[in-house]
Order: structure tokens, then sequence, then C-alpha cells
């Protein structure tokens, strides 16, 4: 028989709102009608598998993706993706994508003066373990200018996209790293009302998987969307 | 959970392996239909830098369990997830399989439909919408339909153009024809 409860609600303040002015682009692009209450049915109950072809070597390790190394603080970012129960998600598809190290993206419409690096793509992916575990080596991204406002300047970030076991786990955040002076002044990242919210999309510094000699350890864990605990009524 | 953040205008550096625009592979049983559309944004203008994602039953209206693999192996088999990043235009064109009715929140049967995830920057969370079919005779019954006010309805199904079996639906933001959105 399979498992038909719905999803749970989000929690007032910890998800942002499709309409949030600080954040131009969202004036034109927020839905304006009311949304409809969506019932959870077996469409959004279900969802998509990824299979270990899609991810080889050199997707989880964005230092090794050229003949040299990327130029940039060598880090290691790694953690859990979780349900709201506290479970691990295994064969959790996970897709990071980012700046290289001075705060350029390898995209033909990012204007930034700020030069590429040969060595730096960018992109990788990873599927969790059994444990929901998922590990990326790369370089700390740079922080970058954008249009939004007079001034503005997008905190270091990473960007994660994952698919959990059903459509409606479907998440894509950003990773933040800790003490970076820009996260006060970033509209995407106040978006979210709720502070402990907010602070959540802040990876720890981890002494535990920071290397000698060779890289920095960030620890990051991920949770997605859980089911209601008790079976709906028939 | 973990709040939600936006794409933002790059996605392609991370997002593009797994472009699939052609669910509809050799020997699947059904009809194979493709879906045309464009999304627009609140002034009208055209998203060229917007994601869709698309999940669906099979023609007997059975979800797949089978697994998304590396572009370039030929899937042999019926995923029913589809990610297509739109063109220049704000355009996009799927082809796959059009979906068979499958069971409802209530015990029901929900009509033919695909589930749509779209992403784009100035999206701080992913919109939900579903595609139906113009004129399919089980959108009467369909509950999630039975929702959307009457006046609204039509936003949500593909209509038909041209020979074949080639349909239109687009996502359009903002503005009298905005495509209805819910709440997931």
């Amino acid at each position: 028989m399979s498992d038909s409860r719905p999803y749970r609600k989000f929690a007032p303040g910890t998800q942002p709102e499709y309409l949030h002015p600080p954040y131009v682009s969202t004036v034109k692009r927020a839905p304006a009608m009311p949304l409809i209450l969506l019932p959870h049915s077996k469409t959004e109950l279900t969802g998509p598998a990824f299979g270990h072809s899609l991810v080889g070597a050199a997707d989880s390790d964005l230092t090794k993706q050229h003949a040299g190394e990327p130029l940039g603080e060598r880090i290691i970012v790694s953690g859990r993706v979780l349900d709201e129960a506290g479970r691990a998600v295994p064969g959790a598809l996970v897709e990071v994508w980012q700046a290289n190290a001075a705060g350029r993206y390898r995209h033909k419409t990012d204007q930034h003066g700020a030069p590429l690096d040969p060595n730096f793509s960018g992109g990788g992916r990873a599927l969790t373990d059994e444990a929901g575990r998922y590990r990326f080596v790369s370089i700390k991204p740079g922080a970058y200018p954008w249009g939004n406002h007079y001034n503005a300047w997008r905190p270091q970030h990473i960007h994660f996209s994952l698919f959990g076991a059903g459509l409606l786990t479907r998440l894509v955040t950003q990773m933040y790293f800790p003490g970076d002076p820009l996260l006060e002044f970033d509209p995407i990242f106040n978006s979210i009302a709720n502070e402990a919210a907010r602070r959540r999309l802040i990876a720890k510094f981890d002494w535990e998987t920071s290397q000698p000699n060779h890289a920095l350890g960030y620890h990051f864990d991920l949770v997605l969307r859980g089911r209601d605990e008790t079976p709906r009524e028939k | 959970m973990s709040a939600s953040q936006t794409v933002g205008p790059f996605f392609v550096i991370g997002l593009e392996h797994l472009h699939r625009a052609d669910l509809a592979i050799p020997g699947a049983a059904g009809i194979v239909i493709t879906i045309r559309g464009q999304v627009l944004d609140g002034d009208g203008q055209p998203v060229p830098d917007a994601m869709l994602e698309f999940w669906q039953a099979d023609a007997h209206g059975n979800f797949s369990e089978h697994k998304c693999e590396a572009a370039g192996d030929t899937p042999a088999r019926f995923t029913g997830f589809a990610r297509i990043l739109t063109d220049p235009a704000g355009a996009f064109e799927l082809r796959t399989i059009k979906p068979g009715c499958v069971p409802g929140a209530d015990g029901e049967t929900q009509a033919p439909h695909l589930a749509v995830l779209a992403f784009m920057r100035g999206l701080l969370k992913p919109l939900y919408t579903r595609i139906y079919f113009a004129g399919e005779k089980a959108n009467d019954a369909d509950a999630l339909l039975r929702l959307v006010p009457a006046e609204r309805r039509s936003r949500l199904l593909a209509k038909t153009r041209g020979a074949g079996h080639a349909f239109e639906w687009n996502v359009v933001l903002q503005g009298p024809e905005e495509t209805v959105f819910f709440e997931w």
C-alpha cells in the first residue's frame, strides 16, 4: 500500500514570499492572483529518481575538472540531507553551482569585470549515501556586484538544488558562509522573515572535516519537507 | 525544512546536465505529443532564463520508478521527468507521451495532466502548476480543476495547435492571462 500522507505545511516565516520588493526581480515575476491550495495526490507524493550514471568522479570535486588547480581558498563542504523528522534521505540528487574565487560565474550573461579562471567551471553534483551524506571539494566563491540597487553585492554563496523522495520535497537554496558582512544587506537572504530559518542557511566552519595543509571544512545540513506523521483518514 | 532561495541567473552551470526535453522513448505505449510554449513576465516579456521541470504518469496512469540516467545513455525506460531550460525567446518544447488518468487525493480519478515546477531569477521559491488537455472528457470530474474558479480554468489547458498531437501551453506570470499557480 502506498503512503498517502500529505506533506506538512510550512511554519510561518520560514519560507520566503513570492513578492519581496527589496529583491526587485520579484515585482514582475511573483504571481499577482491568489494561489489555490493544492491537495496532495499521487502526482505530488511520487517523484523522479536519479541514477549513479549522472554523477562522475570529478562532479563532486570542483577543483579537479581541469588540467590545473583553480585559484582560491580550497574548501570541503559536507553535510547530510534529512527530512523534517531528522531521518536521512539516501539517494538524493544534490546539484551545486557557484562563482569562482574572484566572484565571476562562467556564464555568458555575467558581465562582472572580475577574471574568469580557466581551471574552474563551478558546477558539481552528488548523490547522498545511505546516511544521507554528501561531500564536495571546491574553492570559496567570491562576493560579486549585481544590479538590484546602488552598490549591491551578493554575499559569498553556493547554490544547492535537491530532489528528495517526492516531487514536493524539491528544494533550491543557497549556502552562505559564517561571518560574511554582506549578509545583513542582502535582500535574497533577508527574504526569509524568520531569523532562525535564515541562520540555517549559513554553513558552520568545521574543524573536523578541515584537512591540515590542504583545505578548510564547512558543514551544511539540508532539511527537506516532511510528511504528516499520522495517516489520513480514508 | 531549509528555506528556499532563488536559482538566480546562472543555474545553467549546475543544472543543464539534466536537460531532458524528450520523454517519448521508442516503443513506449501511448500517443506521442509535443507541448510548446513560452514563459512571460509581468510586462509580457519572454523569460529567457527560466527552467521548467515536468513530472507525469505514463499512458497507463502509472508513475515510473525508473531512474533518470546520464545524457547520452539512450533512456531505455520511461522516467516521467523532464527538465527544460527556456531558449532566448523564453520558449520551450517538450516531446512526451500523453499521460493517462491517475488516482486523485480522495480515491477519485484525475484527468490526464503533467505537474510543472517553474524556477527563475526573481522567484524565491518554485511555482507549481499543471498542464491539462483541452477537450478532455475527464476534465469535468477532476477534483483539482474544480477548485479553480471556472473563469480561470482554461489557463491550465493545453490547446491543440495544427496537425498531429501538438499542443500550446504558456506560463504567464502576471496579467489577465495569468497562469493558475498552486500553494504546494
